[in-house]
């Protein structure tokens, strides 16, 4: 049997957002206090737009980019980010066994071939002929792969040559929780040694906003830093990609490879949400399923949405324990199935610069923290369901 | 026998099963329906087919979803296979299943009822944009369609309806996924995470505008008429799949603890062999390498050899590309035994279901072993010579199994095989 105390190192990290591209893009505005929100190309609808990717060079055939729509785009060019920080990138025989588990949604739409149809059908003498032929001769024939959730896996395997295996989780807030999840579970018990975790998600779509608003979750008007946003609660949709590689101890110390970090554990839950008070018992619950943290060294980093209830019984557990805490969705906005690899990636930028950046939340329940960071605690809380801890540490 | 493997690992055991299809609901008119060679392919009458290509569905249209939308029909569906999974294997009590769920969906959007909804409630004229349908979203009055079309909606109601522990993972390999949901409930018991799981895999999501996609990449068969003909796996005039709906369901648990509470084994999933391929995403490497390799790793997964495993359970969509690479990739694993394994397409009959597929396929790939007969791969009329492979050509047949090997494939290179054999004595 596989050694139960396996660790688990991130020796990978590619992350792109509305911050920048890389680690240390990330913390320069992280350290500045300068969040990366739009309001106005989707007003009122706030938005947090991806910078511009250089494509090629981690996709650098022209007819890959174009079988993909922008938020495979995203995710293969971060995926091919993480490998190349691991050191493993087209190292073929060990991509050859490396597993994947990607946290995805579905692609875009043409919002020309929707509109233009749903006007003709308007006057349609027979509307169901009328919307198969539209189909027929408007849908590009690829447009269902950068549609088709796994796709994105399926894209990483093409550009990047990661074949081990291939599972993509969907689901919102809870499939990136259960991704990284997974594949900690995999490497700690040795049914895996090395694995490539994360997503993407193209925010600036109208098609995922009216997802959100017609539950009336989507940010408008103004932008107001999470911990403020009890007068109009929402989430701002973002347009970011986020991998790490996560690999046992030993594996990588046979290839030389340094650790960024160490994955100590994730826990999850869903509850259901039916009473008040459910996200902060189940949240508290999974607090007391971490290993122990040190208060002199530990802080929080939030994926709080600004949602409510969400946000509100998250920041209650968050009091009550104590701990420093940052909304790292006031800076990068909010993805739905890569978020929590997200903020995994941002504690393992925040554990390599050994201390946290500086509050950025005008009510002030973000604590100045000037200590040496030893240990981050990640939240995970879907807005509408899946609650997930995680702790990231310091490696020696 | 032991109740750890080989490499130490919980021998993982099937106690309950269900499964519906096109053919009818639940195993004994699945069984009854295969072996007898019947077709569960039809006319799509669930919306119009003018101007379509393809006109014929494995439609399951005996169970009520309206107003139809893709995830209502796949929690219907998953619901019944589920319930009959769980009462089969008398775990836990109602509403208190004592592990999670993993479960094969399909992606889930908002569909073209909800965009005509929402253009009518925009009142826009002449032209309409997202920007009009972005408006009526805003009114309020659609927070259902929230709660109905995010991912987890399917997975999220499942999971309370069984009680199942935990947040449910939903998940999507494509054309592989119910396997891949069968693969991560096996890895979690035997990575002692859990005694049992709920694992199913489900797809109702016939509607206009999927049959367009799959039609537009070609991999859909316009042979209409007569619909219960146009599935024909390994034929040499096999021109494409029939989609179809489905749901198939497992429960999971660790030999132990079925064995401790007394619980009848149906089978054991002996192993699970996974591979993807990097080659394209709709197509198979020409040197059939990753099918070959993901067949390989379930047989030596499962403790086993080629030379043990008496039965082939096809992927065998009936396209020319699959059929021919599973073909290729079955003669290289068995090598000059190959044309000597039988292997049957239960997609000649019920179609392609699509995520639910290899849920499906492994709940008949019991039914085989349990019945020690093979359900046929009908519509072999004209056989291919490039596939000299024994495929139980339109006629079920007996025969003497201890070990078969179930084979999903999917788009974006998903391979996942799995091994099952019966308890033994």
């Amino acid at each position: 049997m596989a050694d139960a105390a396996r660790e688990v190192w991130i020796t990978g990290l590619g992350l792109v957002s509305c911050l920048g591209e890389g680690p240390d893009a990330h913390w320069q505005r992280l350290a500045a206090g300068e969040p990366g929100a739009d309001t106005t190309s989707f007003a009122p609808w706030v938005v947090h737009p991806l910078v511009p990717l250089a494509l090629d060079t981690q996709i650098p055939k022209k007819g890959d980019q174009r079988q993909m729509e922008p938020w495979q785009r995203t995710g293969t060019y971060a995926a091919g980010l993480a490998l190349e920080s691991a050191g493993v990138k087209g190292d073929k025989e060990l991509l050859g066994r490396m597993d994947m588990i990607v946290a995805a949604g579905g692609g875009e739409r043409d919002y020309a071939a929707d509109g233009a149809i749903l006007a003709g059908l308007r006057n349609a003498a027979d509307p169901g002929a009328y919307l198969n032929e539209r189909l027929m001769s408007d849908l590009r024939p690829t447009l269902f792969l950068a549609q088709l959730s796994n796709l994105l896996a399926g894209n990483i395997s093409v550009v990047h040559g990661v074949t081990g295996s291939s599972r993509t989780f969907m689901g919102e807030e809870g499939a990136g929780i259960e991704a990284a999840r997974t594949a900690l579970s995999r490497i700690k018990a040795g049914q895996s040694d090395i694995a490539l975790v994360g997503g993407s998600q193209n925010g600036e779509r109208k098609d995922l906003l009216m997802l959100f608003e017609f539950g009336g979750f989507a940010l408008k008007d103004a932008f107001e830093a999470v911990w403020n946003r009890d007068a109009a609660p929402g989430f701002a949709l973002a347009s970011l990609g986020a991998f790490l590689v996560l690999e046992a101890r030993d594996h990588a110390e046979k290839r030389g490879a340094k650790p960024l970090a160490k994955l100590s554990a994730v826990v999850s839950d869903q509850v259901r949400r039916t009473a008040p008070g459910a996200i902060e018992s189940s949240l508290g619950a999974l607090w007391d399923r971490l290993p122990p943290v040190d208060p002199a060294r530990a802080v929080v980093l939030s994926g709080a949405a600004g949602t409510a209830p969400a946000t509100a019984e998250e920041k209650a557990v968050l009091a009550a324990r104590g701990l420093p805490v940052r909304a790292t969705g006031t800076f990068v906005g909010h993805s739905l199935e890569p978020q929590f690899v997200v903020n995994l990636a941002l504690a393992t930028v925040a554990l390599g610069h050994g201390k946290l950046f500086p509050p950025c939340d005008p009510t002030g329940f973000e604590a100045p923290f000037e200590g040496a960071l030893g240990q981050v605690v990640v939240t995970g809380v879907g807005h509408w369901r899946g609650e997930g801890l995680a702790l990231v540490e310091a490696v020696g | 026998m032991a109740v750890h493997d080989k490499a130490g690992r919980p021998v993982v055991v099937v106690t309950g099963m269900g499964v519906v299809t096109s053919l009818g609901a639940g195993k004994d008119e699945n069984w009854k329906k295969l072996i007898a060679g019947q077709s569960g392919i039809r006319a799509i009458t669930r919306f119009p087919t003018d101007n379509l290509k393809t006109r014929i569905a494995g439609t399951v249209d005996f169970v009520a979803a309206e107003p139809f939308s893709a995830p209502l029909l796949s929690e219907r569906l998953a619901e019944i296979a589920a319930a009959e999974a769980v009462t089969q294997a008398r775990i836990g009590s109602a509403k208190n299943f004592p592990g999670p769920l993993f479960i094969a969906v399909a992606p889930v959007e908002i569909e073209w009822t909800q965009r005509v909804e929402l253009a009518a409630a925009a009142g826009a004229n002449d032209q309409i944009s997202y920007d009009d349908l972005l408006r009526a979203a805003a009114s309020g009055k659609f927070g259902h369609h929230h709660a109905r079309f995010q991912f987890a909606s399917v997975a999220e109601n499942l999971s309370e309806k069984f009680g199942t522990r935990g947040m449910p993972i939903a998940l999507s390999t494509a054309c592989a996924s119910g396997a891949s949901a069968i693969q991560l409930g096996v890895e979690a018991i035997r990575r002692g995470d859990t005694d049992a799981a709920l694992c199913i895999g489900t797809d109702g999501s016939i509607n206009t505008e999927n049959v367009v996609r799959f039609s537009l990449l070609s991999a859909l068969t316009s042979a209409n008429d007569p619909p219960e003909a146009a599935a024909k796996p390994f034929s040499k005039n096999r021109d494409g799949f029939v989609m179809a709906e489905g749901a198939g369901a497992l429960v999971l648990e660790s030999y132990e603890s079925a064995k401790a509470r007394g619980a009848t084994i149906l089978g054991v999933v002996e192993g699970c062999g996974e591979l993807s391929d990097s080659f394209h995403r709709t197509r198979t490497s020409p040197d059939a390498k990753p099918i070959i390799g993901c067949m390989q790793q379930a047989i030596a997964d499962a403790g086993l050899i080629p030379a043990e495993i008496d039965y082939i359970n096809a992927h065998g969509t009936s396209t020319p590309e699959n059929d021919k690479m599973e073909a290729l990739g079955v003669s290289a694993v068995f090598g000059e035994r190959a044309p000597q394994v039988p292997m049957s397409s239960n997609k000649s009959m019920i179609g392609h279901t699509l995520s639910a597929a290899g849920a499906v396929e492994a709940v008949v790939t019991l039914m085989t072993l349990d019945h020690q007969r093979l359900p046929p791969t009908i519509n072999h009329l004209v056989p291919d010579p490039a596939i000299p492979l024994d495929v139980v050509p339109n006629v079920a047949r007996d025969a003497t199994l201890s070990h078969a090997l179930s084979n999903s494939f999917g788009f974006g290179g998903q391979n996942v095989s799995l091994v099952m054999g019966l308890e033994p004595a």
